[in-house]
């Protein structure tokens, strides 16, 4: 996670994450594949449906807050590679909870994405890991909170000096 | 179609079969989650995941397929506020045939939109084998037939 490990995020850091532009051709894409409901795949259905318009599934959302993750993590660690220094990667998670759809994400929305830290611990089962704890947003260009969730993932713990 | 009274606490839906092809779950993976375990075999084999994997973002795509397949589609449908939880119990692997069932844990209609009913439910995706590999519980927003 961001080239780092479980010793060097405290509660509180915030990582700014990006951002993805939702267009009508990847929402339509998406939702076409995966959640064909009226309003995300028809457009005179989702103009009297319950958002006014053609809104990305929630899903759509969901996913392009892990791309930007993920891009600015393997960014990180490009500088990281750059300093000469090993790859941390990132780690599973066991999943997520609180997640919350509270504003539709409409065609032509730029959501910027960012992850802060609530906090950490080690893994008692798994001792070259721990487990980080945090909220993930997206905001849309009126500056307006469309997404939001809390997350576990595991992160690698700093080898032992040897 | 269905309506927020058809949907009874303690109701369960079949949400019929999927199966994940190698290709889908590289697709997803390369443009929404392009993790070591999630794009590449022998990375994957020596992760935590243990083989080459579905991201769990995939995996909840997956669902949502599903649900929209075995009941949402002839439904009043009318979206989702959220869901509590999201647990990935398992990987999902390459070629996995799934199975999904959800489970109406309560109802009420909204007080503020007596248009809409609010149900509470469970998702269940499990493999052929009976593994749960993922639970959800959320809300699922419902039209009223008659409000």
């Amino acid at each position: 996670m961001m080239g780092l490990h479980l010793e060097d995020v405290e509660a509180g850091q915030v990582f700014g994450l990006g951002s993805y532009l939702f267009t009508r051709e990847n929402m339509l894409e998406f939702a076409r594949a995966f959640d064909p409901q009226p309003f995300h795949v028809d457009d005179e259905a989702a103009a009297r449906g319950p958002f006014g318009g053609l809104a990305a599934s929630g899903w759509h959302t969901a996913a392009a807050w892990m791309k930007c993750y993920i891009a600015t993590s393997q960014e990180a660690e490009a500088r990281r590679r750059g300093e000469g220094l090993s790859a941390v990667g990132t780690g599973p998670s066991p999943g997520v909870s609180n997640l919350k759809w509270l504003k539709p994400v409409l065609a032509g929305d730029t959501i910027s994405y960012r992850c802060t830290v609530k906090g950490k611990r080690p893994m008692v089962t798994r001792p070259q890991w721990g487990l980080m704890f945090s909220e993930g947003e997206g905001f849309n260009q009126a500056g307006e909170r469309v997404f939001s969730f809390d997350s576990t993932v595991l992160m690698a713990r700093r080898p032992p000096l040897s | 179609m269905l309506h927020y009274e058809d949907f009874h606490e303690g109701q369960s839906f079949d949400l019929g079969t999927y199966h994940v092809t190698r290709d889908e779950l590289l697709s997803f993976a390369r443009e929404f989650d392009p993790q070591p375990f999630h794009l590449d075999e022998a990375a994957a084999v020596s992760s935590v995941l243990g083989g080459l994997a579905a991201s769990g973002w995939h995996s909840c795509a997956i669902l949502m397929r599903m649900i929209c397949n075995g009941y949402l589609n002839r439904s009043a449908g009318m979206g989702s506020g959220g869901m509590d939880e999201v647990k990935w119990l398992k990987p999902v692997f390459a070629d996995e045939t799934l199975t999904g069932t959800m489970t109406v844990l309560s109802k009420r209609v909204s007080s503020k939109r007596p248009e809409m009913g609010i149900l509470k439910c469970r998702w269940e995706l499990r493999n052929v084998a009976g593994e749960v590999k993922m639970e959800q519980v959320g809300i699922n927003f419902m039209g009223v037939r008659a409000p």
